[in-house]
């Protein structure tokens, strides 16, 4: 009964937004704050329902299993729940002076809830082709989303973007096709027990890849970040780098390559490589952007690198690294985003070079904070996750990948310290002027960085044991994924 | 045979999107990848000599070609024609903007 409430209640409340609040933007944003709020509390309590009932299967419509179409809850899909409603809410919190200038914002706050049914909607779906139905549902509002602010080059990023991404759709639909036709089946549970091992297997996962690849910014598709990100509105943009990007490419891969199919060579290899290719890629990207959003995205291509790589090392203390790290990031590019926002406002400009320089100790304390976590100084969260994915390199004997994620995180240092020194530092300290933020805006970037330097606590083993561990072993044990489809045959 | 045909169209509509320099032509060639995509869908379903997969009093147990792939096919046809809509709405609003549809007059995102 919880499963279908996610996807239902976000699109009931969007639906409700274009009918009744039209041209009321407080109503509507009250009405995405109660959403969310409801969504964070609810995905919390499912939490304690997981532990005490395992894994749970929910069928559509009365269909029993082969037949039906369905949606499966566990850790993992529940984590990506959480960090998606927590990350629309504080936005939707930020968004209340950001998106005051600009008129129609009801439509706004409608689109963030259909996007938030497309990402739960793809977490908890048990079935492939609704897995690409929902991905579609997520992009069609993020195209609308990136044009919100209607310049030439918001046009032009978003049709960039979803030219891109309606071919990568193809190449996953066209995989879905492939599947269907060696297994006779969509259902990942019913793909996972069957196991096709066919010769053109091969062909389905590098169809996968690519798709999904696009989604998750992998190097050779990571191009469309930058663009979008810079275009975006900064809430949206926080949305996308902490939450769109995980869920549409990073754990639909990792939910396939894991779950579904039983971690196959070929494709964990080609994830190892390209993975550390956007890493590196990415990291030297960002060290000559002047434009403080799209150093953000570059910055976000190299730690989705640092998370595919960690997939791509197979062994399940690099799943632990790779989920760690997506909270992590997730978190963090919250805050970064956030703040560039807050700064942009009030510059009225994103070029680092002109800024004047600003003074606010919230926005400096949380972006130093940020910036030390997001390159590994060693309290914070950012490098407990990279500490684990260079273990976990060492330990599958990949010394070279352990050397290149250092030294890339040595560069993220390099950048991010560039980043806080032009924006909040001046010689010239009469220039600097005092910003005055706006309430909810300072909520939610609080909101955020509590929650992230509460995610660092989750190392503790104690804690680790109760939380980390269960979504790891949540994607590594096909066992009791295919045995939801064997035990619903049975009955 | 046939099933070569279609990943010619396919490859056709990949390669319109690679090289056309003209927005609207681009949205054609996407469009054309999509039909390739649910002819591939709908020749998976096909059975040698099967009829259309409706239960009828008259034959009771004849042999039917696969119903899923073509319940699928209407799905993706109706997220088609949404994605062409968009992008038509978008290729409008960039006209506007630009006055013209050349995409290599169209570079104001660099780097």
């Amino acid at each position: 009964v919880i499963a279908p409430s996610f996807v239902i209640i976000p699109l009931i409340a969007a639906l409700a937004i274009t009918l009744i609040a039209r041209n009321k933007p407080r109503f509507a944003e009250l009405v995405t704050l109660a959403t969310t709020a409801c969504l964070i509390v609810l995905s919390l309590s499912t939490f304690l329902v997981l532990n005490r009932q395992g894994i749970m299967l929910y069928e559509f419509s009365g269909w029993q299993i082969p037949y039906t179409i369905s949606l499966v809850v566990d850790h993992f899909s529940v984590l990506l729940v959480s960090m998606v409603s927590l990350l629309v809410f504080a936005a939707t919190l930020f968004s209340h002076h950001y998106m005051r200038i600009y008129g129609g914002s009801w439509n706004y706050y409608s689109l963030i809830l259909f996007l938030t049914t497309g990402m739960n909607g793809v977490a908890f779906s048990g079935d492939l082709f609704n897995v690409f139905v929902f991905t579609e549902i997520s992009l069609f509002a993020s195209f609308a989303l990136i044009s919100f602010e209607g310049r030439a080059a918001q046009y032009e990023a978003g049709f960039k973007y979803a030219i891109m991404s309606f071919v990568t759709s193809t190449f996953i639909l066209f995989g879905i096709g492939s599947i269907y036709s060696m297994t006779s089946t969509l259902t990942l549970m019913h793909i996972a027990y069957i196991s096709p091992e066919a010769m053109g297997i091969n062909v389905v996962y590098a169809l996968f890849i690519a798709g999904f690849g696009f989604k998750a910014a992998l190097f050779p598709f990571h191009f469309w970040l930058p663009d979008v990100h810079s275009s975006a509105p900064s809430p949206v943009s926080a949305i996308f780098s902490g939450v769109l990007i995980k869920v549409l490419g990073a754990y639909a891969l990792i939910r396939l390559f894991f779950s579904v199919f039983d971690s196959p060579r070929f494709p964990l290899e080609v994830l190892l490589v390209m993975g550390t290719a956007s890493m590196i890629v990415g990291a030297v990207m960002a060290i000559p952007q002047n434009d403080i959003k799209r150093m953000l995205a570059y910055s976000s291509v190299s730690q989705m690198g640092y998370i595919l790589l960690s997939c791509g090392l197979g062994t399940p203390l690099g799943i632990l690294g790779a989920v760690y790290h997506m909270l992590n990031h997730s978190l963090l590019k919250g805050i970064f985003f956030f703040n560039a926002g807050a700064v942009e406002k009030h510059e009225g400009t994103r070029n680092m070079d002109l800024m004047k320089g600003v003074r606010n100790p919230i926005l400096y304390t949380t972006t130093l904070l940020g910036s030390m976590s997001i390159s590994g100084i060693p309290p914070f969260g950012g490098f407990f996750s990279k500490l684990i994915i260079v273990m976990a390199a060492i330990r599958s004997g990949k010394f070279v990948y352990a050397f290149l994620a250092i030294a890339v995180s040595v560069i993220t240092l390099g950048y991010y310290l560039n980043m806080v020194s032009k924006v909040f530092r001046k010689d010239t300290e009469e220039e600097m002027k005092t910003m005055v933020l706006a309430q909810p805006a300072k909520l939610a970037i609080l909101t955020v960085t509590i929650v992230s330097l509460a995610a660092s606590l989750l190392f503790i083993p104690g804690i680790r044991e109760l939380t980390l561990d269960k979504i790891v072993d949540s994607i590594i044990d096909r066992e009791a994924y295919i045995s939801l489809f064997s035990e619903g045959m049975a009955r | 045979m046939i099933y070569s045909m279609c990943f010619l169209l396919f490859l056709v509509g990949l390669y319109g999107v690679l090289t056309k320099r003209n927005i609207v032509k681009i949205i054609l060639s996407v469009g054309i990848m999509g039909y390739a995509i649910n002819l591939f869908l709908i020749l998976i379903a096909y059975r040698e000599g099967a009829g259309f997969p409706i239960l009828t009093p008259a034959e009771p147990s004849k042999a039917m070609v696969d119903p899923l792939p073509q319940a699928l096919v209407l799905t993706s046809i109706v997220i088609e024609l949404s994605t062409t809509a968009l992008l038509v709405a978008l290729a409008i609003k960039i006209y506007q903007k630009y006055h013209t549809f050349d995409i290599r007059k169209i570079r104001r995102l660099r780097g």
